[in-house]
């Protein structure tokens, strides 16, 4: 768009127009994966029966199969019918269907990619995609370097004038610093930084984005957001699957990588970070990395970390193998199923208030929570007796499933003398974020079409988040094995015990 | 769960409404808004209660129908509670009013208005003259008519602008909304000429192409011709004229557009009608008076009138399943 033209349909005050991406292409590597089939085609279709796709968007699928256009299309369309969250509609295929194209080849294989680029400019002349592409790398990371250098030697990795080339990776973003670093470098050094989209389906949540509104829009929680009244926080992301059919991904690689380095450290910044003085992209990057800056482990790292492998046994009515019994895994390996982190965030707002993080396969039960944990009241006027029952107030953001915000706080029993109890109050915005809200993979492509960059983590935040957690993963790679726990509880004796040091307890979520 | 409380009154229904939350165990959904439908007893009631279950998924709300029945009859008020299941993210509330009482919803619905919460009342057809003077409009914070399901269609819209107060909306506008996201983003691509003139083709009884024409009138501040044909159910079509080639967007069967504008191959767009679930979600989106509607409402009398002439751009004529009614499909 040039500078000088103001759209005069255009009105700041008009909040019914959906914002609709100009036109542009998408082009996935790895189509025939596990994410593609299962998020990225289903949300792709879902977005354009919301009618939040340019007229004549056009997505082409590259991976090694010998398909033709017909193939690919049925796969494509088996996947969205299985998958998509929004009912299916012939008009609404058809449309899509009409911008489906094929590339046959492998990585290394220079005349595939010029035929890439034969056909992103056949869809440029055909359906007006107007040489914007998106390139969605959905392919192991090993393999970045190769495609990235492919898409630069066919030219089709920069545009000139106000076409634009974007590239959007997934986790995970190396395995530490280093190799974090290198990965960037490899990117970057096609891509400029504005143009790289690095997925954390997290951010695309609407839960999480809650956190900010729920933060910044009220009065109530800001003023008690702070280390005067804030005992400690607890982060967690549990699931109650395992692992088996993921050795390739997850060997050697291990909870606190896959989770707590991505989805947790950006729940905490939202969590621990200061007000953003807008929130345009660049002031919140500029918080969320000042926070992300400040935190460190809390040391001494064997009292304040713990890590687990699940062992075999019985979860929810059924026999499970453990982790060293899984098809693909060592069974000497050492990788961990449970990793369980203390940090402290060192600035006034926080001195002294530990977060705790946690992540685990084969927990109690899937879910993911932000515990924001309060002290005791500094008197209670009460008998001895009559507190008995009281925890401590906390106030639980829910990030799935159930989506919403719980508060827990003492209420007199009814009926006896004065005696007080914990009691919850939820809320939850109904089903909503469940059934009619969009997926986060809906949220996050369209963000990309549109080149809107708030919920993307950039590489300053990547490199942060290893800078806190290179420390423990260098001090757990001295320990041997780590501790063995039954499948469908809540983790090794070692997590209890890391929080029973200082008096505190895990919530069970 | 349905439960029936035949002739009944509204503290028996709010009885019967904690009796059931604490039977079913603790509250654990919070409702966003109370919606509030007024409505004729019979059928008309019955077709109002899935659009209203459905949007509720997106907005967890209570919903109080207004169901009035023959005036004649004696007094009486008849309730029926709809939660859990039967009501999916909302708890429904049917309160259906014989007699004298069919005028006086509004008493009826006082009491079981959540507290603190917004009130949006809804007329799926019958709205009085003055929303916002209505007894039951002057509870709601947002009041949703529809142009296209009243007698006189054109008319009713015409009459919006003479009462209009913050909060109003009509569904007709609700309908044209994916048209306008189209042509704005299509006037975002260059060339970035000013458009001249403006024609919309619709149905003779389709209020959204009124709106259409009347936004268009509004914004781009040209002449807009309104063209009625027959060719098609609602909206058939939308010409932006500029310098280098004008900007089309054409649907001739309610489900499929083609845009043409210049210096792009011809799209297909799918823009099927919506249906009054998806009109619903959107209004319950947003509470804030709509200045867009409110500022549209005024280029209404400015669009100028005209029927096809018979050569001009027709729709294909396997098209011609005309309905009067431009509601839902
Ligand atoms: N699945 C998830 O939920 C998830 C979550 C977070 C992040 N991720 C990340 O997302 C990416 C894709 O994940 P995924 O689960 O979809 O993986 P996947 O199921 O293993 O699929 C990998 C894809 O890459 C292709 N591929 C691999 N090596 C190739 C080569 N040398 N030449 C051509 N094609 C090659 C595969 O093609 P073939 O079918 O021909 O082998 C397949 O389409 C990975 O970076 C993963 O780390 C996935």
């Amino acid at each position: 768009m040039s500078t000088s033209w103001v759209n005069p349909l255009r009105d700041p005050r008009d909040k019914r127009l959906p914002r609709i991406a100009g036109p542009c292409g998408l082009v996935i590597f790895g189509v025939t994966g596990d994410l593609s089939r299962k998020k990225l085609m289903p949300a792709i279709y879902d977005l354009s029966n919301r009618g939040l796709l340019p007229p004549g968007f056009a997505l082409v699928g590259f991976a090694r199969r010998d398909w033709a256009d017909e193939d690919f299309m049925k796969v494509v369309k088996d996947a969205v019918r299985e998958h998509a969250r929004t009912p299916f509609r012939e008009a609404v295929w058809k449309q899509l269907a009409e911008g489906l194209r094929f590339v046959q080849g492998s990585f290394d294989d220079d005349a595939a990619f010029d035929q890439l680029a034969d056909t992103l400019k056949q869809l440029d002349d055909q359906r007006g995609t107007g040489g914007n592409h998106a390139f969605y790398l959905s392919i192991p990371p090993a393999a970045f370097p190769t495609v990235t250098r492919q898409l630069s030697r066919s030219g089709l990795a920069s545009a000139d004038g106000e076409r634009w080339r974007r590239v959007v990776i997934e986790k995970p973003f190396g395995h530490d610093l280093d190799s974090a670093r290198e990965l960037n470098a490899v990117v970057n050094d096609v891509f400029p930084e504005e143009s790289v989209f690095r997925i954390d389906h997290y951010l695309g949540k609407e839960t999480v984005q809650n956190v900010l509104a729920l933060r910044f829009a009220n009065t109530f929680f800001e003023p008690i957001w702070n280390a005067n009244y804030v005992d400690h926080v607890q982060i967690t992301m549990a699931e109650d699957i395992g692992l088996g059919g993921r050795a390739g991904y997850y060997d050697g690689i291990g909870a606190a990588r896959d989770v707590i380095q991505n989805h947790l450290l950006q729940l905490l910044a939202l969590t621990a970070m200061e007000e953003p003085v807008s929130f345009s992209p660049a002031d919140l990057r500029a918080e969320k990395a000042k926070v992300l800056a400040s935190t460190k482990p809390i040391e001494p790292l064997d009292e304040t970390t713990a890590r687990g492998q699940y062992v075999g046994g019985w979860q929810g009515g059924q026999q499970v193998p453990g982790l060293l019994e899984e098809g693909g895994f060592s069974p000497e390996s050492t990788t961990e199923t449970f990793a369980a982190i203390t940090l402290g965030v060192h600035n006034r707002r926080w001195a002294g208030v530990p977060f705790y993080l946690r992540t685990g396969k084969r927990l109690g039960r899937r879910v993911t929570e932000i515990a924001v944990v309060f002290k005791r009241a500094p008197h209670l006027p009460f008998d001895d007796t009559a507190t008995e029952e009281l925890g401590q107030n906390a106030l639980v953001i829910r990030v799935q499933p159930d989506e919403g915000i719980t508060m827990r706080f003492g209420s007199k029993i009814p009926g006896t003398s004065m005696e007080i109890r914990d009691v919850n109050m939820d809320f939850s915005y109904g089903h909503a974020f469940t059934e009619a809200s969009p997926e986060a993979y809906e949220r996050l492509i369209l963000d990309v079409l549109l080149g809107e960059p708030s919920l993307f983590p950039v590489n300053e935040e990547v490199e942060l988040s290893w800078k806190i957690l290179d420390p423990v993963l260098d001090f757990w790679a001295e320990q041997g094995k780590p501790d063995p726990y039954e499948p469908g509880a809540w983790g090794p004796d070692s997590a209890e015990a890391m929080l029973a040091r200082t008096g505190r307890t895990w919530r069970r979520p | 769960m349905i439960v029936d409380l035949p002739s009944t009154t509204t503290s028996a229904v709010n009885k019967k409404l904690v009796e059931l939350r604490e039977r079913g165990g603790a509250v654990t959904l919070a409702r966003v808004l109370t919606l509030v439908i007024v409505t004729n007893e019979g059928e008309e009631a019955e077709s109002v209660i899935d659009p209203a279950i459905e949007a509720s998924r997106e907005h967890p709300c209570r919903v109080i129908i207004l169901a009035r029945g023959p005036k004649k009859a004696a007094p009486r008020l008849d309730a029926q509670i709809r939660v859990g299941g039967d009501a999916g993210a909302s708890e429904v509330i049917v309160l259906r009013l014989y007699g004298p009482l069919a005028g006086q919803g509004a008493s009826c619905a006082i009491p079981l208005l959540l507290p603190d919460a917004p009130v949006v009342a809804w007329w799926p057809t019958g709205a009085p003259a003055n929303t916002a003077e209505d007894p039951i409009g002057t509870l709601a914070h947002r009041r949703i008519t529809d142009a296209a399901a009243e007698k006189n269609p054109i008319k009713f819209l015409t009459s919006r602008l003479e009462t209009y107060s913050d909060g109003d909306t009509d569904l007709a506008w609700t309908r044209v909304t994916q048209w306008r996201a189209l042509l704005s983003a299509a006037l975002d691509l260059p060339p970035h000429e000013k458009v001249r003139a403006a024609t919309v083709t619709g149905d003779a009884t389709s209020p959204s192409s009124e709106l259409l024409a009347a936004w268009l009138s509004r914004y781009l501040n040209v002449p807009v011709r309104r063209v009625k044909t027959d060719a098609g159910p609602g909206i058939v079509s939308v010409v932006l004229e500029r310098q280098s080639g004008n900007v089309e967007l054409v649907r001739p069967d309610g489900v499929t557009a083609t845009l043409t504008q210049f210096g792009q191959p011809e799209r297909r767009v799918a823009l099927p009608r919506r249906d009054l679930t998806e009109c619903l979600t959107e209004e319950l989106r947003r509470l804030d008076p709509d200045e867009i509607y409110e500022e549209t409402l005024h280029d209404l009398g400015k669009v100028i009138k005209g029927r096809a002439p018979a050569a001009t751009k027709t729709a294909p004529k396997k098209a011609v399943a005309t309905k009067k009614k431009a509601a839902k499909k």
